[in-house]
């Protein structure tokens, strides 16, 4: 297929160059310059929580020290984990896709709170300063879930990580607000429930996650906080209290934050598949209720985290079965997109095979998460490499390709230019073979016995550990070449023209890239939001003046 | 092409929605998802409540006999009351009595004071007892195993609290202070309705933590 019919234009006045200077995007309210705002971020954060990651498996490549001593390893696995998960999985596609795309797609001109929105990507950047200064203070050494009594009686400086996590969480939470709101409020006359793109459903999912689960998490790393200051003994069992109350509260949070990170990513995916494979989602319903079923027993799993903590033998059987719900609804959605692409005229560009290899990794590490679901077998596999595989497989693998895929798809959008096409499928599917050069290693390492969080190992360990650290190499050496074409082609890419994909999309119906303020009036879309059925209305829409 | 945007009067402050219905609409389903965060915030404290309970039920059922249960249910009734003025507050407004409006927040942010001084005043005595949280405590009178989580919670819980209720009363100041600016009408005034969503939250969760930590 070819890309666009007519010779693409940009228009002449869009949100990128509507105002100039650095202090028009600082004080911004545009909905799509905090979407940008956020993205360069979460970029940024990606990039040193991988230098993290390289030096981490740099560190793996002998058994005995390599590059670096076992504290600076503890500490450096530390900051790549809470840099990682805190800093960019959690807030990446919701912030910054999400802030771009939501209002585009449902046809309102921001979101509901636009200062609010503001606020949250500041609250984002004074949590992250937080979290890294005390990463410059020398470093913390508790790993990204702090565990207590571990991370009350370290000696490093935990606590202004705790405050950075905690100021980052208001951040999520005002933005899952703002966002909830938004869909509430501001759908576009005719864009009902039913017709809402699942793109927008599954941030919608998340929206809720976020602002049940989070404060939790901010409530219990007070808790931390308090603990170390005045000593209250909350979870000290020399004083009384009981360390497993922190893991409940804090898997209470983190395991449906599991959910934030692939939710979003579930949703592009969702997007993708119709759009390349040219077909009506199988089914629409199926992929709206499996992701609120996923939003509703994310929160009843965290005990898995915890089968072998002392939990009674009747908890941990239940949390069993309710983890294993769902992968049910995991399944489901997994079934949706591949009878989606079966009998489609599939196009295969750069989103695309990152969908593939979403797909895939989502498959092999749920069906890892049913296995370590399993208590019996994670008695085994518990603080192994295993897990260190089974997760990597799903947030790496498959946030990550979401994530990925959803800057191929909607770069065009975003900033009004094209890619190398050629170029984007190579890395992509370079990319993908690293990762999966990178992790499965680790499962037979897991599986073989071998502990995480060690910097040292018995030899018979090391094959596996080098071809680990092969794959990470290949791995980031895909990153630089996006990174490389990607900024080539914000400057002198081709314009892409309003939508070079043919997307039935409702995001598609502004110009790339929008204009301030999306619409001149609410927009009548005269179509569903996935509608390939019946092709060929192409409406008009009338843009913000 | 629906109607919509261009039919209904558009306001400075609604920019980009419809109109300022939709707007006030909009504050308030923000308000209502904010407050059920909150609830969570403290669903994590009256989970950790609960657990320690069970754990040692003894030192729970004694614990209230070390609370000045006095000054407590006073500050249950301090509350309530300022709860009552701000409702009244709202119901003036939106009858466009804009000067009964203010005066009654003002008075509600004047018992947030005294619920705040009344509460200064427990801690200052739980302090020269050494009924301290944690590592701090010192209390002889109670001093079997688990007594000092008992007030660790104590503080803890009434300690977020006492937050919330500093940032409400910093609100009411503020919007009573705005009412009697004359920002406020019988025809715009969401901000006092959501500033009085928020201090009736805060009044809700003390009518929890009062039986807790005070009666049973
Ligand atoms: C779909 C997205 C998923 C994500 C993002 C995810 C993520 C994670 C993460 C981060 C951990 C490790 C936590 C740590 O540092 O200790 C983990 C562990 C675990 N996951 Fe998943 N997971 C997902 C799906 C599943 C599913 C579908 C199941 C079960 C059916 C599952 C079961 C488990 C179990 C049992 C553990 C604990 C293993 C252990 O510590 O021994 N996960 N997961
Ligand atoms: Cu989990």
């Amino acid at each position: 297929m070819s890309l666009a019919r007519a010779e693409p234009t940009m228009p002449e006045e869009h949100y990128l160059n509507s105002e100039r200077g650095l202090w028009s995007w600082l004080t911004t309210q545009d909905h799509k310059r905090v979407g940008v705002m956020f993205l360069v971020a979460v970029l940024l954060m990606f990039l040193l929580g991988g230098c993290y990651a390289l030096a981490l498996r740099l560190e793996l490549l002998t058994p005995e020290e390599t590059v670096m001593g076992r504290l600076a390893y503890n500490r450096a696995f530390t900051v790549h984990g809470v840099v990682m998960v805190w800093l960019f999985l959690i807030p990446s596609i919701p912030t910054a896709f999400g802030n771009f795309l939501l209002p585009l797609m449902i046809g309102a001109r921001d979101v509901a709170f636009p200062r609010l929105n503001l606020a949250s990507f500041y609250l984002y950047v004074l949590g992250a300063a937080l979290t890294l200064w005390a990463m410059l203070q020398g470093g913390v050494d508790t790993g990204w879930t702090f565990y207590t009594p571990y991370s009350t009686a370290t000696g490093t400086d935990v606590m202004p990580v705790l405050l950075g996590v905690f100021v980052v969480g208001f951040s999520t939470i005002i933005t899952g607000l703002n966002f909830i709101t938004t869909v509430h409020t501001m759908r576009a006359p005719g864009v009902g429930w039913m017709r809402l793109p699942l793109f927008v459903w599954a941030i919608y999912g998340t929206s809720i996650i976020q602002v049940l689960a989070t404060p939790v998490l901010g409530m219990v790393l007070v808790l931390v906080a308090l603990e170390r200051v005045a000593g209250v003994g909350l979870f000290d069992p020399a004083r009384g209290g009981d360390p497993l109350l922190y893991q409940h509260l804090f898997w209470f949070y983190s395991h449906p934050a599991v959910y934030i990170m692939i939710l979003p990513g579930m949703g592009v995916i969702s997007e993708a598949v119709s759009v390349f494979s040219r077909k009506n989602p199988f089914s629409y319903r199926v992929l709206v209720w499996s992701t609120v079923g996923i939003a509703f027993v994310g929160f009843l799993t965290w005990g898995h985290h915890m089968f072998v903590s002392g939990q009674s033998t009747f908890g941990a059987g239940a949390f069993s079965v309710l983890s294993m719900l769902v992968a049910i609804f995991t399944a489901l959605k997994i079934f949706t997109w591949l009878s989606t692409m079966y009998r489609g005229s599939i196009w295969v560009c750069t989103p695309f095979v990152y969908v593939l290899g979403f797909i895939f990794l989502l498959f092999f590490g749920g069906m890892s998460g049913v296995a370590v679901a399993v208590t019996s077998a994670d008695l085994h596999w518990h603080d192994t490499y295993f897990v260190v595989a089974h997760f990597h497989f799903i947030m790496v693998g498959a946030s990550l390709m979401a994530f990925l895929g959803a800057l191929h798809y909607w770069f065009p959008k975003m900033f009004g230019r094209r890619y190398p096409e050629g170029l984007g499928v190579g890395t992509a599917v370079l990319i993908i073979f690293g990762f999966i050069a990178t992790f499965l290693p680790q499962f037979l390492l897991g599986n073989q016995g071998m502990p995480r969080r060690y910097a040292d190992y018995p030899e018979h360990f090391q094959p596996l550990h080098v071809a680990s650290t092969a794959g990470a190499s290949l791995l980031g050496f895909g990153f630089l070449i996006v990174a490389i074409y990607l900024g080539w082609a914000l400057l002198h890419g081709a314009a892409a023209g309003r939508n070079p994909w043919e997307s039935r999309g409702f995001e598609w119906y502004s110009a790339s890239p929008p204009p301030e303020s999306n619409f001149h009036e609410p927009p009548a879309f005269p179509h569903g939001p996935h509608d390939y059925a019946r092709p060929g209305i192409e409406p008009e829409v009338g843009h913000a003046l | 092409m629906p109607s919509d945007g261009a039919a209904r009067p558009v306001v400075a402050q609604a920019r980009h929605f419809g109109d300022e219905a939709a707007r006030q609409g909009a504050a308030h389903m923000g308000m209502w998802v904010f407050l059920a965060s909150e609830v969570m915030l403290f669903t994590a404290l009256f989970t950790s409540y609960a657990l320690y309970r069970l754990a040692y039920p003894q030192v729970f059922h004694q614990g209230p006999h070390h609370m000045d249960v006095t000054l407590g249910t006073l500050n249950t009734y301090v509350l309530v009351t300022s709860s009552v003025l701000v409702a009244l507050a709202i119901a003036s407004i939106r009858a466009g009595r804009e000067l009964a409006a203010g005066g009654l927040l003002a008075g509600a942010a004047v018992l947030g004071v005294a619920f705040l001084s009344l509460k200064g005043l427990e801690y200052a005595h739980h302090a020269r007892d050494g009924a301290l949280p944690g590592a701090h405590y010192a209390y002889a009178k109670f001093a079997i195993p688990g007594a000092s989580l008992y007030f660790t919670l104590y503080w803890v819980m009434t300690g977020v609290h006492a937050v919330h209720v500093t940032v409400g009363v910093g609100a009411l100041s503020v919007l009573a202070f705005r009412t009697l600016e004359g920002r406020f009408s019988a025809a715009y005034h969401t901000p006092l309705e959501l500033g009085g969503m928020y201090w009736h939250l805060v009044d809700l969760v003390w009518l929890f933590l009062w039986p807790l930590l005070y009666l049973v």
